[in-house]
């Protein structure tokens, strides 16, 4: 260890959704390296000691080194010259650099869409729908006295979330954390998260919407045949039970996951169990939220909708936004083969998406900004490592439930931004499309 | 900048320093207006043609997080109406809650240049600031949510008024708001923490604070008043929408003990009858009120028929509304602070509440005898799109076009209020220009606002005179923002950065000491996090408190 | 029946890097139900195929006890591995069946 060492308080870990922001970095400023990250649980420790500075060329184009300024201009032309190129990430940086990406996508008219099609895209759609009854973190703490999580396992996905916002926490009306609390779990399989529930329901994979949609009956007092056992793998005694505790808590929480929203009926999944919160509200206050993965995937959902009505899965082909999921949405477009260029931001497609996808990504001149070497960098004609934000820059994420937090840099990365990338891919691409300038920031 | 301009040849309305309509010369420099130019300026022919200051909008609801979860619920809202990309501006979205670009652009294309959310949740106060960043052209700012706020209300409750006043200026300041804003003051509690209940009484206990909404509201008119700000509370009562709440309004202005106070979107808060039946108007009494009141203003919110969103910081009230409609909703708790209900919505004619609601905007308007002291607004887009503001002028100011359209509504909602009894009064252009600029620039504290004296903020609209006003007020002939031509023979000509409106009110540092511990204890992200640093500001100006400027 | 889905181990280890070793070797071992495992004739790090209509993946096994995953059922970390067993049809939500999907399994 250096002597040049450096505490900073109040910094956030973007890792997961819950973007806990009281993290105490112990930062050494000559190895470039955060060496303790107090109060993080383990992925959040995984992500500050494993965010050091790479040695990777800052760009590539064709897997040769490049100059930046070489890249941009590389990146720029594919962009202008494709016919329908595509966007597609973002969950993993900034709104500062989110916003770019939208400006990028309008100037080109191509496709922008984020990982929410992959994750809780189909929340959104239910959203559209039926509404959403909803919370801040900080009122689950404070008032929730019925937690139920359905088609999530945040033991492992977002570790803090039982301690310091949901379950074990201590809160203005809940002075005695979980003993004020009865915690469900809804669930396929015993997760890890299942030892912190009150009451564990298994229910039969793929039956999460019928599972709902009797919860919904029962809350409306209507008669249920038993043989709802046999559909859902919960039997109605059990049901019966847990209606009465969500009608008699005062103040009740479903969070749900992508136990709902990948599996047989999607969006009808997360609107089921949306429609069933807002029937509750006839008898308590009940919310709900979906627990969200990556850092600022919620700032993606944010910036998207204020800039073009839609949250993702937009297209700018005619000049102006237009929304369809199954239509601009990213597995979409690449396995249909309609992209024919690809801009990456801080998102590995190639490899997770299905495979059909990833063999198009293959096929089409690709544009890759991340921290690390990816399968997708790899594949990239043009690659750019990118600072990590939360570590190397400042900047806005908002975390699961739409709270903006303003992250603090912990030390310099001699690897430009994502925002700085996309500036100037903004800028080349504007000159080359034309459409309205990129605005200088002005103070007076 | 660009260079001196002088506007010559067009009918001036200036109410704010008595011009009524006469012909004479507008100087601008350097984004401001001046005495006299060089004789050789740069000269704009306004022949033929009105020239009003830019329109100010003292409550809409245009940025933020309610904002952006109707944006993001309602895609049906923007299909239908898209803005494309120009050589010079965004594309965007429009409807009922059009994307933050479009929301910039078409405020210009109404001559608007200034523009005030009305309800942030100071959680939100950041993403407020970043939608602010993308609504081009226009000055803006935003009022935050106080009035449910526990740790003040637990101050309110230990009676310890100085902390109060101090821990609402650093409210203020940390979130690099406007002024201070009251939605159903005590109403969360209930809603939250009591089974989706509500507060209906002004002098009801709120046990979990022992103090009442009025205790409230009179705390925040004393603080408010005492820091100087700008602008006074802006309050929304309680009772919203709800039959015979006519009283509680005249008591929360009572509240106020002759102390400045604004009162928003008062048309839904001015209704007779018996709570759960229909409303009967109280306009008549509610504009009396006013009347003989001099420290109260008010904004009208005024519904117009066809597609609205309600999106408000009154939970319990969106809530009603959905029950009404079955239409789909949006509740959002913000911890220790404040919630929002939204619901899509629909006025329309032939019902006879709709019809009412409209028909007592209408009275409050032509009741009204002081026109600095009521603002045209729809509560955009509670009871209405910014985009009808021309119609709802049409409607003042063309006697026989707003008997057609009585005609057209309801009509026992018509009979039961005074709209046929002889209320022959149309607005002069020179009223038109005092409730959509010079008052509520007066009202909010903005002095280089609402006028167009030596010294103003050169935000000018000049209008085309019509017989139509309808279409005189959808396109303004030029607008010019901080003098710059931003729209030319009706087209928009150029993108331009507006201001961030804020106040920065001193406050005692030893209030923070007395606020941390509640964070610490109560709210999910840390104190040292919560306060919007320089950086979202951009370009901004600190509009001084009354005190600053007698210094 | 296959669950992709995330694990603690898939999580700190793609901070790593996704092309490190844990992480590859995170994601292509597969949880099976240990009386599924025993018939078929299976210990813990053997080889098993996947196959769906789509692709194939070769993973390692490893047994959980059938009240923690019940019979039938395999968890698999997100990665590489569960991408080529994935379909692309989105039925227009733009979301791919990620989870609870069909799949063969062949002993090597």
């Amino acid at each position: 260890m250096g002597d040049n060492i450096k505490i900073i308080e109040n910094a956030t870990c973007t890792f997961c959704g819950c973007v806990c922001d009281d993290m105490h970095l112990t930062v050494d400023l000559d190895e470039k390296k955060i060496t303790k990250a107090k109060n993080a649980c383990v992925l959040g420790r995984a992500w500050f000691a494993q965010h050091g500075i790479p040695d990777y060329p800052q760009a590539t184009i064709g897997g040769k080194e490049a100059s930046v300024e070489d890249a941009v201009e590389e990146a720029a032309q594919i962009l202008a010259e494709a016919k329908f190129p595509i966007i597609y990430g973002l969950s993993d940086t900034t709104c500062e650099a989110q916003r770019h990406a939208v400006a990028i996508a309008d100037l080109i008219h191509g496709c922008i869409d984020t990982t929410t099609s992959v994750c809780h895209g189909p929340s959104g759609i239910a959203f559209q729908g039926v509404g959403e009854s909803t919370a801040t973190l900080g009122e689950v703490k404070n008032r929730a006295d019925f937690i139920m999580y359905w088609g999530g396992n945040p033991a492992e996905s977002h570790p803090r979330h039982f301690t310091r916002y949901a379950v074990t926490t201590k809160g203005l009306y809940t002075p005695n954390g979980k003993k004020d609390r009865t915690v469900v779990l809804v669930d396929v399989r015993k997760t890890p998260s299942a030892p912190v529930a009150d009451i564990f329901l298994s229910v039969k994979p793929g039956r999460d919407f019928e599972l709902a949609w009797a919860l919904r009956a029962l809350v409306k007092g209507r008669k249920l045949d038993p043989s709802i056992e046999q559909v859902t793998g919960v039997s109605l005694a059990t049901l019966e039970d847990l209606v009465d505790r969500m009608k008699n808590c005062r103040y009740g929480v479903l969070f749900f996951g992508m136990g709902l929203t990948m599996t047989r009926g999607r969006h009808f999944n997360s609107g089921a169990v949306l429609a069933l919160t807002t029937d509750l509200n006839e008898f308590t206050h009940f919310v709900a939220k979906p627990v969200r993965g990556h850092g600022n995937v919620t700032g993606a959902d944010n910036v998207l909708s204020w800039q073009t009505g839609y949250p993702f899965g937009v297209n700018f082909s005619r000049g102006f936004p237009r929304f369809n999921p199954g239509e601009f949405t990213t597995v979409d477009t690449l396995a249909r083969g309609d992209a024919d260029a690809a801009l990456i931001i801080a998102s590995d497609p190639a490899s997770n998406f299905p495979r059909k996808a990833i063999e198009h990504l293959g096929a089409i001149p690709v544009i890759a900004l991340d921290t690390k070497q990816t399968q997708t960098t790899n594949l990239a004609r043009v690659a750019f490592i990118t600072a990590t934000y939360g570590i190397n820059t400042a900047g806005t994420v908002y975390r699961m439930d739409d709270v903006p937090i303003t992250l603090r840099k912990a030390f310099d990365s001699p690897y430009p931004t994502d925002e700085e990338i996309l500036t100037a891919i903004r800028r080349r691409v504007q000159a080359l499309c034309g459409g309205p300038a990129v605005p200088l920031r002005k103070v007076s | 900048m660009s260079s001196p301009l002088r506007i010559i040849n067009g009918r001036v309305f200036d109410p704010a320093n008595g011009v009524d309509g006469e012909v004479r010369d507008l100087c601008i420099r350097d984004g401001r207006i001046v005495d006299q130019l060089p004789a050789q300026a740069r000269q704009l022919d306004a022949h033929g043609m009105v020239i009003m200051p830019g329109g100010v909008d003292i409550h809409c609801h245009i940025a933020g997080p309610k904002v952006n979860l109707a944006r993001k619920m309602q895609p049906e809202d923007h299909r239908h109406d898209v803005v494309p990309s120009t050589a010079v501006t965004r594309s965007g979205t429009g409807g009922t809650v059009p994307s933050t670009f479009a929301t910039g652009y078409r405020y210009a294309t109404l001559g608007y240049t200034t523009a005030m959310d009305a309800a942030v949740p100071p959680l939100g106060a950041r993403h407020t600031l970043e939608e602010f960043h993308d609504t081009p052209i226009i000055d803006k700012g935003f009022y935050i949510v106080l009035g449910n706020n526990i740790f003040l209300n637990q101050l309110l409750k230990e009676k310890r008024h100085e902390e109060f006043r101090e821990a609402v200026a650093w409210w203020i300041s940390a979130t690099k708001a406007y002024a201070a804003k009251l939605v159903n003051p005590g109403g969360d509690e209930p809603w939250k923490g009591r089974r989706n209940s509500n507060v209906s009484d002004i002098d009801a206990n709120i046990p979990e604070f022992d103090i009442t909404p009025r205790q409230i509201i009179n705390a925040f008119v004393h603080a408010v008043n005492d820091l100087g700000l700008p602008h006074p509370p802006h309050i929304h009562c309680n009772n919203l929408g709800h039959s015979g709440n006519f009283r509680t309004t005249i008591e929360t202005m009572k509240a106020a003990e002759g102390r400045r106070l604004h009162m928003a979107h008062i048309q839904f808060h001015s209704y007779g009858g018996e709570l759960g039946k229909n409303p009967k108007s109280k306009g008549p009494e509610i504009a009396r009120y006013i009347n003989e009141n001099e420290n109260i203003t008010c904004d009208v919110g005024q519904v117009m028929f066809g597609k609205a969103t309600v999106m408000t910081g009154d939970a319990p009230a969106a809530y009603v509304l959905r029950k009404i409609t079955g239409n789909k909703w949006v509740n959002s708790d913000v911890e220790c602070e404040s919630g929002c209900g939204i619901v899509p919505f629909s006025y329309q004619e032939h019902i006879y509440t709709h019809a009412m609601q409209w028909a007592i905007g209408l009275e409050l308007f032509l009741l009204s005898k002081d026109p600095w002291r009521i603002v045209l607004s729809t509560d955009h887009p509670n009871g209405g799109s910014f985009m009808s503001y021309p119609r709802l002028i049409k409607l003042l100011m063309d006697r026989e076009f707003r008997k057609q359209e009585i005609a057209r509504v309801n009509q026992k909602a018509i009979r039961n209020t005074v709209l046929l009894d002889d209320l022959e009064r149309e607005y002069t252009l020179n009223e038109i220009a005092i409730i959509t600029r010079a008052g509520p620039a007066r009202a909010l504290g903005l002095v280089n606002k609402g006028h167009l004296g030596s010294g103003a903020d050169a935000d000018i609209t000049i209008y085309d005179e019509l017989e139509d006003k309808e279409e005189m007020f959808s396109s303004p002939r030029y607008v010019l923002k901080d003098g710059e031509l931003i729209i030319d023979d009706h087209e928009i000509r150029q993108d331009h950065e507006g201001r961030l409106l804020h106040v920065a009110p001193a406050y005692d540092e030893d209030i923070e000491q007395q606020i941390k511990p509640f964070f610490d204890k109560y709210y999910s992200i840390e104190f040292g996090n919560y306060a919007v640093g320089d950086e979202y500001l951009h370009r901004h100006q600190t509009v001084p408190t009354l005190g600053e400027r007698q210094s | 029946m296959i669950i992709p889905g995330r694990s603690q181990k898939q999580g700190t280890s793609l901070n790593a890097g996704k092309l490190g070793e844990e992480y590859l070797e995170v994601t292509s071992t597969a949880e099976l139900n240990q009386d599924d495992m025993k018939r078929l004739g299976l210990e813990d790090g053997d080889r098993i195929r996947l196959r769906t209509t789509t692709g194939e993946s070769v993973v390692r096994c490893k047994g959980r006890k059938p009240e923690d995953l019940p019979a039938g059922m395999i968890f698999l970390p997100y990665g590489p591995s569960s991408s080529q067993l994935m379909a692309s049809d989105t039925a227009g939500s733009g979301m791919p069946i990620s989870k609870n999907f069909e799949v063969e399994v062949e002993v090597l």
